[in-house]
């Protein structure tokens, strides 16, 4: 019998004969955490007293996530990261290099890897056909001292994707979609796989912003296939040569099947608190929203940002809608500037904060006030989320937000199309 | 054998509940975290909490970031057992990992402040308010040999490694 794309790659990676439900101990390629789950993480590593790092060379410790610090107990905790970096001779990506997930996107991650990071959104990577999923500080810790984990092999839903996004749509409408259809548990310790014609051809972007948001179905990963558009990301990346092609067999077993017509599919928003609490943009149009947020691993690259900067050419935020923007990556960033997409937001009235996660876990750059409303394009909403359980969050596509940081309300970008 | 008092939690209890983002500064200061712990769903739940009681959660409890301060809070806070229809996958490694036992059962019948006693060996739950008895599902056989250690750390001190 064939197997599924996370029963390939856990195969190779663990020397056994890896199939859904079997728990196998696997080596890994990268291991990573942030500035929230690292200093805890390294606590752990200390406490077991290994000591060394099984491969310095591909274990990283990023600071995004309170980048430039905003209080001095997150300062000390840097200062930590970088002394334990420089003691043991791991990776340190500092303040303002980017979220820890693009970063991994843009630098490390290949397809074929096994993957594991402490922070949930470690799934990204499953775009580029690589097994990455997130645990805590203790698994962590022990998969930076051994260079390796176990892993239950999940059960794969299919989810295989047809015809053409209308304008105005895009892979976060899809992923919300589907959210919505599962449930915020609708896939928990399994895995999600990504097929079909409108896979096939999505740009990398997309595929990240689907494969980030895996996880707020329950999933473990969100896998695609290694193709043509995976090798020229690589290419891109400067890494043409890690590229292998990777996808399911055709006699692979799966749980179950999800068909989606893209076609079909309308700008859709989650509503607060929770992910799969979905609805239309237009049926939620009216909607007073104080601050929209554009960035984040989920949809912070230089397509998000094209996207809203070409809505908000020649026209002005609202005047009680704050326009807080935080590019992914200092790449992003430097790509944002170069093509003028940032000139073109600044004229709009956005406020652009450094790359990092800002916002999105209500830490600094763009805490709600009582009663506030956000809509990001983060993907998580959940209450106390961007720092205050008084506030509202609502999530949807770059192409939403801009919209919606024109008229001071929900909008449905159709609008501007 | 686990004795105490049900603290009840509805459906998708997240990690932002637990401790939230806003929290950050004080997740190297683990005293002062666990003071709030799941202040954003009960406010009042670090005052009342007791040595040995437990946390009754729906479905899908520990949703969202891999922060395991939100599992350990909850140990810090002396709580013996986490008991949920369903858990996130994250949090469910995370307990374990810390030694703090997570019970998957239907939860529905237990009613805040009922007085349970749990026993691990044979997987039942006796609720001794009001009579009913719950089995939960069998721990997966890596995590109860983590579990019976205390902890990931012990188990990889004692056995350098995952013996499976
Ligand atoms: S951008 Fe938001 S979701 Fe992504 S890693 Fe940072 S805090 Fe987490």
């Amino acid at each position: 019998m064939g197997k599924t794309l996370a029963e390939k790659i856990l195969s190779a990676r663990s020397d056994e004969e890896a199939r859904a439900g079997n728990i196998v101990v696997a080596r890994l390629d990268l291991v990573f955490v942030q500035d929230s789950t690292g200093p805890l993480t390294l606590r752990q590593f200390n406490e077991t007293g290994l000591n060394t790092i099984y491969n310095s060379a591909r274990t990283v410790l990023f600071i995004d996530h309170s980048t430039p610090s905003p209080a001095r107990e997150l300062s000390n905790d840097h200062i930590f990261l970088r002394s334990f970096a420089e003691e043991k001779g791991a990776v340190l990506s500092d303040v303002g290099e980017g979220v820890c997930h693009q970063l991994v996107a843009e630098s490390w991650a290949k397809p074929g890897d096994i993957i594991v990071g402490a922070d949930s959104h470690t799934v990204t990577a499953g775009a580029l056909g690589a097994f990455a999923t997130g645990m805590g500080s203790t698994d962590i810790a022990i998969a930076m001292a051994l260079g390796k984990t176990w892993l239950r092999v999940p059960e794969t839903i299919r989810i295989i994707v047809r015809g053409r996004f209308a304008r105005g749509v895009s892979a976060k409408d899809l992923i919300l979609h589907l959210i919505g259809q599962i449930g915020a548990d609708g896939a928990t310790y399994m895995a999600l796989e990504f097929s079909g014609e409108t896979i096939a051809t999505m740009p990398m972007s997309e595929r990240l912003t689907i494969a980030n948001m895996a996880v707020e179905s329950g999933a473990k990963v969100g896998l695609f296939p290694s193709d043509s558009i995976t090798e020229d990301y690589l290419r891109r990346q400067g890494r043409k040569e890690q590229y292998i092609p990777l996808s399911a067999d055709p006699d692979a077993s799966y749980e179950s099947t999800i068909e989606i017509d893209a076609a079909q599919l309308e700008p859709t928003v989650a509503k607060p608190h929770t992910v799969d609490n979905i609805a239309l943009a237009r049926e939620l149009a009216g909607v007073d929203i104080e601050q929209v947020f554009l960035g984040t691993c989920t949809n912070g690259r230089l397509d998000d940002i094209r996207i809203a900067a070409s809505m908000l050419q020649g026209k002005k935020r609202h005047p009680h809608t704050r326009l807080v923007v935080a590019p992914a990556s200092q790449k992003v960033l430097l790509a944002a500037l170069a093509e003028g997409y940032i000139t073109t937001l600044v004229e709009s009235g956005a406020t652009i904060v450094p790359p990092g996660c800002a916002a999105c876990l209500g830490v600094h750059q763009g805490v709600l006030g009582d009663g506030e409303s956000c809509l990001s394009t983060a993907n998580r909403n959940f209450k106390g989320r961007m720092g205050n359980p008084e506030a509202f969050v609502y999530l949807a596509s770059p192409a939403t937000a801009a919209a919606t940081a024109i008229r001071g309300k929900i909008t449905d970008p159709r609008e501007f199309l | 054998m686990l004795k105490g008092k049900a603290f009840k939690f509805g459906d998708d209890i997240s990690t932002d509940h637990i401790v939230p983002g806003r929290l950050l500064h004080l997740r190297s200061n683990l005293p002062e975290l666990a003071k709030h712990v799941l202040e954003d769903a009960d406010s009042t739940f670090a005052r009342r909490v007791k040595k040995g009681d437990f946390v009754v959660g729906g479905k899908n409890f520990g949703l969202g970031s891999s922060r395991e301060h939100a599992p350990l809070v909850i140990k810090m806070a002396g709580v013996s057992a986490i008991l949920a229809k369903s858990v996130a996958r994250i949090f469910f490694r995370n307990a374990i990992n810390l030694g703090l036992p997570v019970l998957i059962c239907d939860t529905e019948s237990i009613n805040d402040g009922d007085e349970l006693e749990v026993d691990l060996k044979s997987g039942k739950v006796e609720n001794l308010t009001n009579g009913a008895e719950l089995s939960f599902n069998p721990i997966p056989e890596i995590m109860l040999a983590i579990l019976n250690e205390g902890g990931l750390i012990p188990y990889i001190k004692k056995y350098q490694d995952f013996v499976v």
